[in-house]
């Protein structure tokens, strides 16, 4: 389905997550963060190209490994993006949701 | 003479040494397997144990009857890989030189990355079910346990066989059903991920089932670690979750040695092509099973899957022609519900589990996504198929390596495409 974000139709899934990680721009992060309630910040962004870095790469995100991470510990994750920090951060970085087979 | 090292001889290695040694010329290549365990179990049956549905005898058999008399078999310890010298250092110190190495060295369960995991209640408790031993000494513990707050818990993604957790709360709720004491135990299903089914398909048409079973869904679950003392777990937002009986499910890693060697990500999975199955780094290197980080389930169908494509890409290499890029990530597998009735998933890279039947478009006999009891003897059967015909390296008639997409009920979206295409 297709969304309008930042004034743009972008292709989302039904739980609002993008489809395509190269239709990703800072105005469309801002979008997505407001619908979450979250204004970002520097911080905020260090964080999500970090989780996009890691999606590029194939890897497979959790709490855990972002806190090893050395970008921002689990205190301050939970603190940048409150209540499901992984999902909500996934999603304003406009990679996939982290799921399991189904 | 060349020489091809697996190392590794579970699901993966063993499949691998079955259909190179077919294909290979005998005066060409040497095959080496090495593995430290003489026991090739069969992991499916580690969820059937707790609840004495398999006994362990069902869950294993030795390594050396699945290899071809042909390969080389070493039980020993790896020290390390040494890829720029393109050779092995075993326990004892011998060295083994390769021109091509497979790595199928699988993945285990790391409860020592979680705080307090491996602590007091470890076996007691607090219990996996993911090795031989936890299944085993989980069904003696269920075997006279008296009820109470039962906690099944997955710890993070990526793990083996995602649906097992599921498939185990299924199953302790059959269990306690029949041995008349279901009103004496609170299941619980706690989960990192925003619920047990994250697929938007999966999640419309089965998300009633955990409601109709009476278990409890906490997501979004992140665990800091288990607490010994007071038999709970703690996540790091300070939510808690108490617990009689925790049922986990740890932090899945790759072997040890992949870490010493230089060659994983931080959990110790080998960077591999998702489409070749030839490792990132070096081109005489070629990963499979559950020791790769490719984005599918870590099962034994993916396996099976990617040994037709990596036999191929292999005398390919060998031949120096391009390799295949045709691993589409197809994963097949059964979801046991309890009272005798499973489902059947199919899906790959980009297509989520769809409903439908499976094998035969309007035939089936299998349902895509739906309970039914042929399901559940199928996946009954599947040990003998396990046994005889995937370790055998044999092909399974229907079944092929990519996804079909026959026999789906496809999305209007994708239906388009597809008649466009057949246009």
């Amino acid at each position: 389905m297709e969304a309008t974000l930042a004034n743009e139709k972008i292709e989302v899934n039904e739980q609002g997550y993008l489809l395509d990680m190269d239709q990703w721009h800072e105005g469309i992060a801002r979008a997505i963060a407001a619908e979450e309630g979250i204004e970002l910040t520097n911080r905020h962004f260090e964080v999500v190209n970090f989780l996009r870095k890691e999606q590029k790469n194939g890897t497979s995100l959790s709490i855990r490994k972002i806190g090893k991470s050395g970008v921002v510990d689990i205190k301050e994750f939970y603190e940048l993006f409150p209540e499901g920090p992984l999902k909500k951060a996934s999603r304003i970085a406009g990679i996939a949701k982290p799921a399991s087979c189904i | 003479m060349k020489n091809l090292v697996i190392l590794g001889a579970g699901s993966a290695g063993t499949m691998m040494a079955n259909h190179l040694s077919k294909r290979f010329r005998k005066n060409d290549w040497t095959i080496t397997v090495v593995d430290i365990h003489g026991k090739h179990y069969y992991q499916p049956g580690f969820l059937f144990l707790p609840f004495g549905i398999y006994g362990e005898e069902d869950c294993f058999k030795s390594k050396t009857n699945y290899l071809p008399k042909s390969v080389q078999y070493i039980q020993t310890g790896i020290v390390e890989i040494k890829a720029n010298d393109r050779k092995v250092v075993l326990v004892g110190g011998k060295n083994l030189n390769y021109d091509i190495l497979i790595i199928a060295t699988g993945a285990r369960i790391a409860p020592e990355e979680v705080e307090g995991m491996k602590g007091t209640e470890w076996h007691k408790s607090v219990f996996d079910f993911y090795t031989f031993e936890g299944a085993k000494n989980l069904r003696n513990k269920l075997r006279d346990w008296e009820g109470g707050k039962l906690v099944v818990h997955i710890t993070e993604m990526p793990i083996k066989c995602p649906v097992a957790p599921l498939e185990f709360a299924f199953l302790a709720d059959w269990h306690f059903q029949k041995k008349g004491m279901r009103d004496k135990v609170e299941i619980k299903y706690v989960t990192p991920m925003d619920g047990a089914f994250t697929k938007p398909k999966a999640a419309s048409k089965l998300g009633h089932f955990l409601e109709d079973k009476n278990i409890n869904l906490v997501p979004d679950f992140a665990i800091a670690k288990v607490d010994n003392e007071n038999k709970k777990i703690i996540s790091w937002d300070n939510k808690e979750v108490d617990f009689d009986l925790l049922v986990t499910v740890p932090t899945n890693m790759g072997d040890d040695v992949i870490m010493r060697s230089g060659l994983g990500d931080d959990l110790n999975f080998v960077p591999t092509n998702k489409h070749t199955l030839q490792s990132e780094e070096y081109e005489d290197i070629f990963v499979i099973g559950d020791a790769t980080n490719v984005p599918t389930s870590k099962a034994g169908s993916v396996a099976h899957f990617e040994a037709e494509i990596l036999t191929d890409n292999i005398l390919r290499y060998i031949d120096g022609e391009p390799l295949l890029e045709s691993f589409d990530g197809h994963a097949n597998c059964f979801v046991e519900t309890g009272f005798n009735k499973a489902m059947l998933i199919d899906f790959n890279y980009e297509t989520e589990p769809l409903q439908g039947v499976f094998p035969f478009k309007g035939i089936g006999p299998m349902k895509l996504l739906e309970e039914n009891r042929v399901n559940h003897w199928a996946k009954l059967g599947f040990r003998w198929v396990y046994w005889n015909m995937l370790m055998k390296g044999k092909k399974i008639l229907f079944i092929t390596p990519q996804m079909q997409l026959a026999g789906k009920e496809l999305p209007t979206k994708e239906l388009e495409e597809e008649k466009f295409v057949a246009v």
